[in-house]
């Protein structure tokens, strides 16, 4: 397979219906005998903003690796834009995915600037193109172009470096954006108000979203659907409103921690 | 305040030894930083070679700098002693280091940023150019400052195998118990180490992540570290410019006063009889004399027959003088292709040496008197005399002689002085030594004539010999000139009043 046809994948292969965008088929991974996830059969819709919902180790992260190929499958096989991630240049399959994590991983030696631009530089857009769309981004993200552009991430709050996370994550315009807790070192406040303007956001960017977190107020906020995970498997997919009404007794515990 | 009036009077000769200084450490962890911080990176990728490298690099580190020179001389043929093996050993010493923080650093940077750096989609080059060297910088730099400090110490003592540098001071002051002569050399080494200190770990402070170091900044380090290369080579070359041209022949001497008096006088003997220019190439101790003049390395030095006879040739030691040259004439001939000129005329054997209130307090003349006090005493011998043949083992078996406690093994220089302090009771030192007298010591007799004879005669390679055969009878004319006395006192001016070596040795050959 060319490099070119790995780039610009076309949506909407013969495998599967037009509008799964990254598909899950019987994928196990194990790991020194011990199974991480296993039997994981599912698809996220364009457009749509899937949300893991589990507690700590049930297997929501290593399902989101899975997709940018940070992990290899044990058995069966990810799909994303309808090709195996196996048959996918990873660097290329990575440079087509956004990826924000709980730690933001921003680069402390880089500028806000520097940082938001390096998909785009390691992309080889030309100079003003890039510095045009850190600025658009940071508007976006709710931040001062002017004020922040030139700041190392040591000189922001919290709040500010997710924002600049999610920026540097959107950087590129990927069709998909993954997200592993966001949000989850904020205090409460400043996490309600990046989860509102999220919620807004993603309306606005039509990007397909799958968002790790094991908030469940966070997961009715933002989620178009719910996927919940308990000891590697996915026990619960559905829409917020039905997951409300789960019988599942790990369903129950989550609806019961807000009521 | 002598310490400074030294300085400012040898002011070029200092600046000279603190360039060649220089010179050896700036190429030593140059080359150790271009070979280490690849290494260490490799080692970050392939994690199961990173215990054993960083065990073997470990191993250098601990082996002591003299064990290592001695080590390379064989190994390293005609280029085994002066800069190469001292460049070679502080290499080796700055390996550790810097491939130990290379390795450190790269892994130590936080795992959240290499996986943003992964999910993003940085290939392995772009991660570790863009994102983990940056972040590791400063502690790379740190390993690279440890290493320069250690190199900036280590290299002193390369002085013992005739690389230069401020250790020559420290070796010279050593021998001849002048303390502003070891200062002269220890506190500018020192200013050196603290110096390279100060100026890497700013560097560092410069280049660490959380710091505000601007582009200007690092761009005016990058200028001075390209200044510092430059003064390096021209150091280099001008050393090295000067060291070819002319007929030239190279004398060497050992790590003693006495070998480096004979080697001035051969030296201005030479130039004074013949229009060839000679070099000198001093402080070569233990057998390294020997070793480079097999090697090429050196043209001649002046040996002392027994030295020959039991140490190089391992014959078991015997007593007439006579018997003991023509052996190693002959074997030297045939075995080395060295020819040994005439004798100079003294006999410089081991002097078993007291206080001279302790000899005259118990009345010691001679070796079998004192047996009966060793009991109570302490021994200290130098590495030369306690690996010998005939040196210690078969010293105290011919006097039936025991000590209160095993012998110390010291520097000979500082066993004169360890003596004169009451840390030590006897040592063995040498007949003509000059400190005997300055620090009032008494010789005992050899009453059982245990030692062997130590006549002091030139050798020389026989290819320089043939193709300067005047050198040979232009030194021959010494034969006999040197007389026990004579030596005593020559080394007496030297070592007891301070006289400079080139003075001294020119007014006993203008007599």
């Amino acid at each position: 397979m060319s490099q070119s046809q790995q780039s610009e994948p076309r949506s909407g292969s013969v495998d599967g219906p037009a509008d799964a965008v990254i598909q899950f088929r019987n994928v196990n991974l194990q790991v020194n005998q011990k199974s991480l996830v296993e039997g994981l059969a599912f698809e996220v819709l364009r457009g749509e903003t899937l949300v893991l919902l589990g507690r700590s180790g049930s297997g929501k992260t290593t399902t989101l690796k899975l997709i940018n190929r940070l992990l290899d499958p044990t058995n069966g096989e990810v799909c994303v834009e309808g090709t195996s991630t196996r048959s996918w240049n990873p660097i290329e399959l990575r440079r087509h995915i956004g990826y924000v994590i709980q730690d933001t991983g921003l680069f402390p030696h880089f500028t806000v600037e520097r940082n938001i631009a390096v998909v785009p530089r390691l992309k080889g857009w030309p100079e003003n193109r890039t510095r045009e769309r850190v600025r658009e981004l940071l508007q976006l993200v709710g931040l001062d172009p002017g004020m922040f552009a030139n700041r190392y991430p040591r000189e922001l709050s919290g709040g500010q470096r997710q924002r600049v996370g999610v920026a540097r994550a959107l950087a590129a315009d990927p069709p998909i954006v993954l997200m592993d807790e966001p949000f989850g070192a904020l205090d409460p406040l400043t996490r309600a108000e990046l989860q509102r303007e999220f919620a807004a956001l993603t309306k606005r960017l039509n990007k397909t979203i799958v968002f790790v977190t094991h908030d469940i107020r966070e997961a009715y906020t933002l989620a178009s659907r719910i996927g919940l995970f308990k000891d590697g498997h996915l026990i619960e997919l559905d829409t917020p409103d039905r997951f409300a009404s789960s019988m599942d007794a790990e369903a129950q515990a989550f609806n019961k921690s807000i009521e | 305040m002598k310490l400074i009036d030294y300085l400012v009077q040898n002011r070029s000769e200092v600046l000279q030894l603190t360039l060649e200084h220089l010179f050896l450490v700036l190429v030593a962890t140059g080359s150790a930083s271009l070979i280490g911080i690849p290494v260490g990176i490799i080692l970050t990728r392939r994690t199961s070679l990173a215990k054993p490298v960083l065990a073997i690099a470990n191993v250098l580190q601990t082996i002591p700098s003299l064990a290592l020179f001695g080590f390379l001389i064989p190994v390293l043929g005609p280029y085994g002693i002066g800069r190469v093996p001292a460049i070679i050993a502080l290499f080796l010493y700055s390996l550790l280091p810097i491939i130990r923080n290379t390795f450190t650093g790269v892994n130590g940077v936080d795992p959240a940023v290499r996986e943003a750096a992964r999910g993003m989609g940085m290939t392995d080059w772009q991660m570790l150019t863009q994102v983990e060297l940056p972040l590791a910088l400063n502690v790379i730099v740190a390993g690279v400052r440890v290493a320069t400090v250690i190199s900036v110490g280590t290299a002193t003592i390369a002085a013992a195998i005739g690389a230069g540098g401020l250790g020559t001071y420290i070796f010279r002051g050593l021998r001849t118990v002048d303390r502003t002569l070891i200062l002269a050399g220890a506190v500018p080494a020192a200013a050196m180490a603290l110096l390279a200190d100060l100026a890497l770990g700013s560097l560092e402070r410069i280049l660490s992540p959380g710091s505000g170091g601007t582009i200007i900044n690092r761009r005016r380090w990058v200028v001075g570290l390209g200044a510092l290369v430059i003064i390096a080579g021209l150091v280099a070359y001008f050393n090295v410019g000067v060291a070819t041209s002319g007929a030239r022949i190279v004398v060497g001497s050992k790590d003693f006063t006495e070998s480096r008096i004979l080697s001035e006088i051969v030296a201005q003997t030479i130039e004074n009889g013949t229009d060839i220019k000679v070099e000198q190439a001093t402080e070569l101790s233990g057998d390294l004399c020997h070793r480079e003049l097999v090697a090429g390395q050196i043209d001649m030095y002046v040996e002392y027959t027994g030295t020959a006879f039991t140490a190089i040739l391992k014959h078991p030691p015997i007593s007439d003088p006579r018997t003991v040259y023509d052996q190693v004439k002959t074997d030297y001939a045939s075995l080395f292709k060295l020819e040994w000129l005439q004798p100079l005329g003294f006999n410089n054997t081991f002097a078993i040496l007291v206080r001279g209130d302790d000899a005259r307090r118990l009345g010691l003349k001679n070796i079998s008197d004192a047996a009966r006090y060793a009991v109570n005493w302490r021994a200290g011998f130098g590495q030369d005399f306690m690996s010998r043949k005939d040196g210690y083992p078969g010293f105290v078996q011919t006097y039936g002689l025991r000590f209160s406690e095993p012998p110390r093994e010291m520097d000979l220089s500082l066993s004169y002085q360890a003596l004169a302090n009451h840390q030590v009771d006897l040592i063995a030192g040498n007949s003509t030594d000059g400190l005997i007298e300055k620090l009032g010591l008494v010789q005992l007799e050899d009453d059982r004539h245990y030692f062997p004879p130590y006549e002091a005669a030139p050798i020389i390679r026989r290819d320089t010999l043939d193709r300067y055969p005047q050198v040979g009878d232009a030194v021959n004319r010494l034969a006999g000139r040197i007389t026990n006395e004579e030596m005593r006192k020559l080394n007496y001016a030297v070592d007891a009043e301070k006289r400079d070596v080139k003075v001294v040795v020119n007014e006993f050959l203008s007599k």
